[in-house]
């Protein structure tokens, strides 16, 4: 198993006309995502990739029959309106690309995903890929490289940016772990799936054994999840890494999530509850795969 | 910048109803001595900056007078706090405080929502109350479709032990504030203290409101140039880059000072990361080696040539650097060889005289390396690139080995400078570059090796065997020239040395000459 892509999901892209939507829809069909077509909006009819394109979600939902799930690519002005209309339509897993979302926009998104029990990755995010399974967004880059990069195994794989999602499953796949799932959560201080909310996932997949997370300055996700180990909620063994020594507060580190503000969300802070709650907290990124290693031969899954 | 001054936000809570003291932000003693006649002293004078304890730092001053005034303004302006100058002085009526609250609307990615906050107590920072009086402190979560509504703002007040005719003004004030943050898209509105006159009235005292960086283009009112966060005022090469940034949607730069006062062999290094968390990683992978970063860059997402070069060009602008050191997550997503030539003809303009190691892991790692590693010999600092499988905390290794053991030559030789051409064929690039091929050195050429690299193919080579576009100028303008630089760095190190494109960094030599004079 895998959580939130695999095989036999039913996937479409709205944005699917533009210079990304394009290119991004043949990838992951390449990789083998199961994309059944696109939408945008005034270029119903037209074709992409051999792909039907629909006017709105609506429509595309009445002639292909149930979608499991909507990829944007989408300028960010324009993110909010196509979020809610795949919402309405009833896809029940977005992934939003782009970045720099208003967070506002953010915000109503997530009140109407709430409301109708959706779940959305991103913004600001590289995606999700369960490997030779399915991929929703760039994870991976050119289908042939995330095939020859990732391969499937026991470790559910999580970061805030995209292509430390990308390196750490690398890592660990050239020291022979594989992976159930790589989630970028996006960079956003306001995300659909943040840290904590993948993590859960992760605990639900029996396939997953153990859960590699990459944190780092800014907002509280990493805090959350130290509190689930506490209560009991995550049993899986955690290894985490937390970016961000050179950090100094009230600067933005690129992404809009990586910024210290009032004392809160720092390195040492998130190092310490994670410690405090008995995750394995590594000091070098490079340690990742030893230690995980470690970790899965303590519990028998490797 | 997407940090309000206390003035500024004011003005902001005017708008809405919100009652403010009377008075203005000036810039000259004289300004504020005018101001305080107009209020009738006694006045408070108080620096605009965005630091906490002001007055702990002599920024903010009572006058009695109008005179006493204007010397509080003179002291003040040209003051040196958190790294940057005061330019402006705030002159308000003083007010008669009977009590002090705080009120706060904060989006909070915890309850992924925004959260007004209302605390009985004022004055410090609010985790400070928190800690001190959790009972004078509450919150209440806003449901962002219907906005803050008055019975809760009530309700929140009377948590906090206050009843009547004040729970009702404060819970007004509050519904207008978070009608402030939620108009101009706020992260954070925190009025603190939210006075209390004697004549009981609830005054804003102070004000701390954060424009959401991403929507600040639909609030052009604001005036904001510099939509970033910082905790003191972009520096000049902040806005340099800023304005690169700007003008070119393809891709993201990113660029902080971290220190600006450094010397030579002090271990204070030019950084240039790539992708959010890769940056981050990096940067600790080279602190751990025990160097300070001058800089924090993140080029990403697909940048062009273009880009990544004005990047190099604005980190190696700063001061004394020991070393640049280049990485990003590793296995990046995008082709790397954009990012090596662009590395590559900032290294060979400057030229680079101190040692870098660039780690461009990912997709088309191997041609990326080559393409670095070219500039060895032709720069007087050795350039080591890497791949994904060799760790940043093995790059920032490197790059220390090679910072002990590099000395400087005595005398900088001259770099890589646009040629004068005789016979110039040229067109323009999306970003104000030019792309030159002086065709009097082309026709001599036996490479050719700009057509053959040029990543969007546009160009061949014309009956006197020289480049030429195969669209036309407008289209290469509009953007079917990437600006990959391949044909400038392979005509430098394979051909005959006709091809050139000079990108302009706007401010960039005024900003160098100022620094050396």
């Amino acid at each position: 198993m895998a959580i939130l892509i695999d095989e036999t999901k039913r996937v479409i892209v709205q944005g699917i006309t533009g210079r990304e939507g394009r290119a991004r829809a043949k990838l992951m069909k390449e990789y083998g995502t199961h994309i059944v077509g696109g939408v945008t909006p005034g270029r119903g009819g037209q074709e992409v990739e051999g792909l039907p394109v629909f006017d709105t979600v609506e429509e595309a939902w009445e002639n292909l029959g149930p979608i499991d799930v909507s990829v944007l690519f989408i300028p960010a002005p324009l993110v909010r309106s196509a979020a809610l209309e795949a919402i309405d339509a009833g896809v029940k897993l977005l992934v939003i690309v782009p970045d720099r979302v208003p967070i506002y926009d953010v915000l109503e998104i997530v009140k109407a995903a709430d409301n109708a029990g959706t779940k959305f990755v991103g913004p600001n995010t590289l995606g999700v890929l369960s490997p030779g399974k399915g991929v929703l967004g760039m994870i991976g880059g050119r289908a042939a490289s995330a095939q020859a990069w990732f391969f499937p195994g026991p470790v559910g794989i999580c970061s805030r940016s995209g292509g430390i999602t990308s390196s750490m499953t690398y890592y660990l796949a050239q020291a022979g772990i594989g992976a159930t799932t790589l989630v970028a959560v996006g960079g956003d201080a306001i995300v659909g799936l943040p840290l904590p909310g993948v993590v859960r996932l992760f605990q639900d997949d029996p396939e997953t054994k153990a859960i590699v997370m990459f944190g780092e300055i800014g907002t509280s996700q990493e805090e959350q999840v130290a509190d689930l180990i506490e209560q009991g909620q995550v049993t899986k063994p955690l290894v985490a890494y937390i970016g961000g020594k050179g950090a100094k507060g009230g600067t933005r580190f690129s992404h809009a999530g990586a910024i210290i503000e009032g004392g809160r969300g720092t390195r040492e802070g998130k190092v310490a509850r994670l410690k405090e709650v008995g995750a394995h907290v590594v000091e070098n990124f490079g340690d990742i795969p030893a230690v995980t290693k470690q970790v899965l031969q303590e519990i028998g899954a490797l | 910048m997407a940090r309000l001054h206390e003035y500024q936000g004011k003005a902001l809570l005017a708008q809405k109803a919100v009652p403010i003291p009377q008075g203005r932000a000036v810039s000259t003693p004289d300004e504020a001595r005018e101001i305080a006649l107009e209020i009738g002293a006694p006045v408070v004078v108080k620096i605009q900056a965005w630091v906490t304890g002001r007055a702990g730092l002599g920024g903010i001053r009572f006058a009695e007078t109008s005179d006493e005034a204007a010397q509080a303004a003179a002291d003040m302006l040209g003051m040196r706090v958190g790294g940057f100058t005061v330019d402006k002085v705030m002159v308000e009526e003083k007010l008669s405080v009977e009590r002090e609250f705080y009120a706060g609307v904060i989006v909070s990615d915890r309850e992924r929502a925004p959260v007004v906050m209302f605390s009985s107590v004022g004055g410090t920072g609010i985790e400070e109350i928190a800690r001190r009086h959790p009972d004078a402190v509450a919150s209440v979560v806003v449901d962002v479709e219907h906005g803050l509504q008055g019975y809760q703002a009530r309700n929140l007040v009377r948590r906090t032990g206050i009843h009547g005719r004040l729970q009702r003004d404060l819970a007004g004030l509050l519904v207008k504030l978070y009608d402030v943050a939620r108009t101009w898209e706020a992260r954070a509105a925190e009025i603190n203290p939210l006075v209390l006159t004697t004549d009981g009235k609830p005054v804003a005292a102070d004000c701390r409101i954060t424009v959401d960086d991403y929507a600040v283009f639909r609030h052009k009112d604001l005036g904001i140039t510099f939509a970033r966060e910082l905790d003191r005022p972009p520096t000049e090469l902040e806005h340099i880059a800023y304005a690169v940034e700007e003008g070119d949607y393809r891709g993201t730069f990113y660029f902080i000072q971290m220190v600006d006062d450094f010397q030579k062999g002090e271990g204070v290094i030019g950084f240039h990361g790539a992708g959010g968390g890769g940056s981050m990683m990096s940067m600790d992978a080279v602190i751990n080696q025990g160097f300070r970063i001058a800089n924090f860059v993140d080029t990403s997402g697909n940048p062009p040539a273009s880009k990544v070069y004005r990047a190099a060009r604005i980190i190696l602008s700063q001061g004394p650097i020991d070393g640049y050191f280049g990485s990003g997550s590793g296995v990046a997503s995008q082709e790397q060889f954009h990012s090596a030539r662009g590395l590559v003809k900032a290294f060979l303009e400057e030229p680079l005289t101190v040692p870098a190691v660039i780690r461009l892991g990912g997709n088309a790692e191997d041609k990326a390396v080559e393409i670095l590693e070219q500039v060895n010999g032709h720069v007087p600092a050795p350039v080591e690139g890497y791949k994904k499988d060799d760790t940043p905390h093995f790059c920032a290794q490197r790059l220390k080995a090679l910072a002990e053991s590099y000395a400087p030559p005595d005398e900088k030789p001259a770099g890589r400078r646009k040629p004068d051409v005789q016979q110039p064929y040229t067109f323009e690039t999306v970003t104000g570059g030019t792309v030159t091929y002086d065709h009097a050195i082309c026709v001599t050429c036996e490479s050719k090796a700009c057509v053959k690299e040029c990543v969007p193919q546009i160009l061949l080579l014309n009956e006197g065997d020289c480049p030429v576009l195969n669209i036309t100028p407008e289209e290469a303008k509009k953007g079917r020239c990437i600006e990959c630089l391949a044909c400038d760095v392979a005509c430098y190190f394979h051909g005959a040395g006709g091809g050139y494109v000079d990108l302009p960094i706007p401010g960039l030599e005024e900003y160098r000459r100022q620094r050396q004079g």
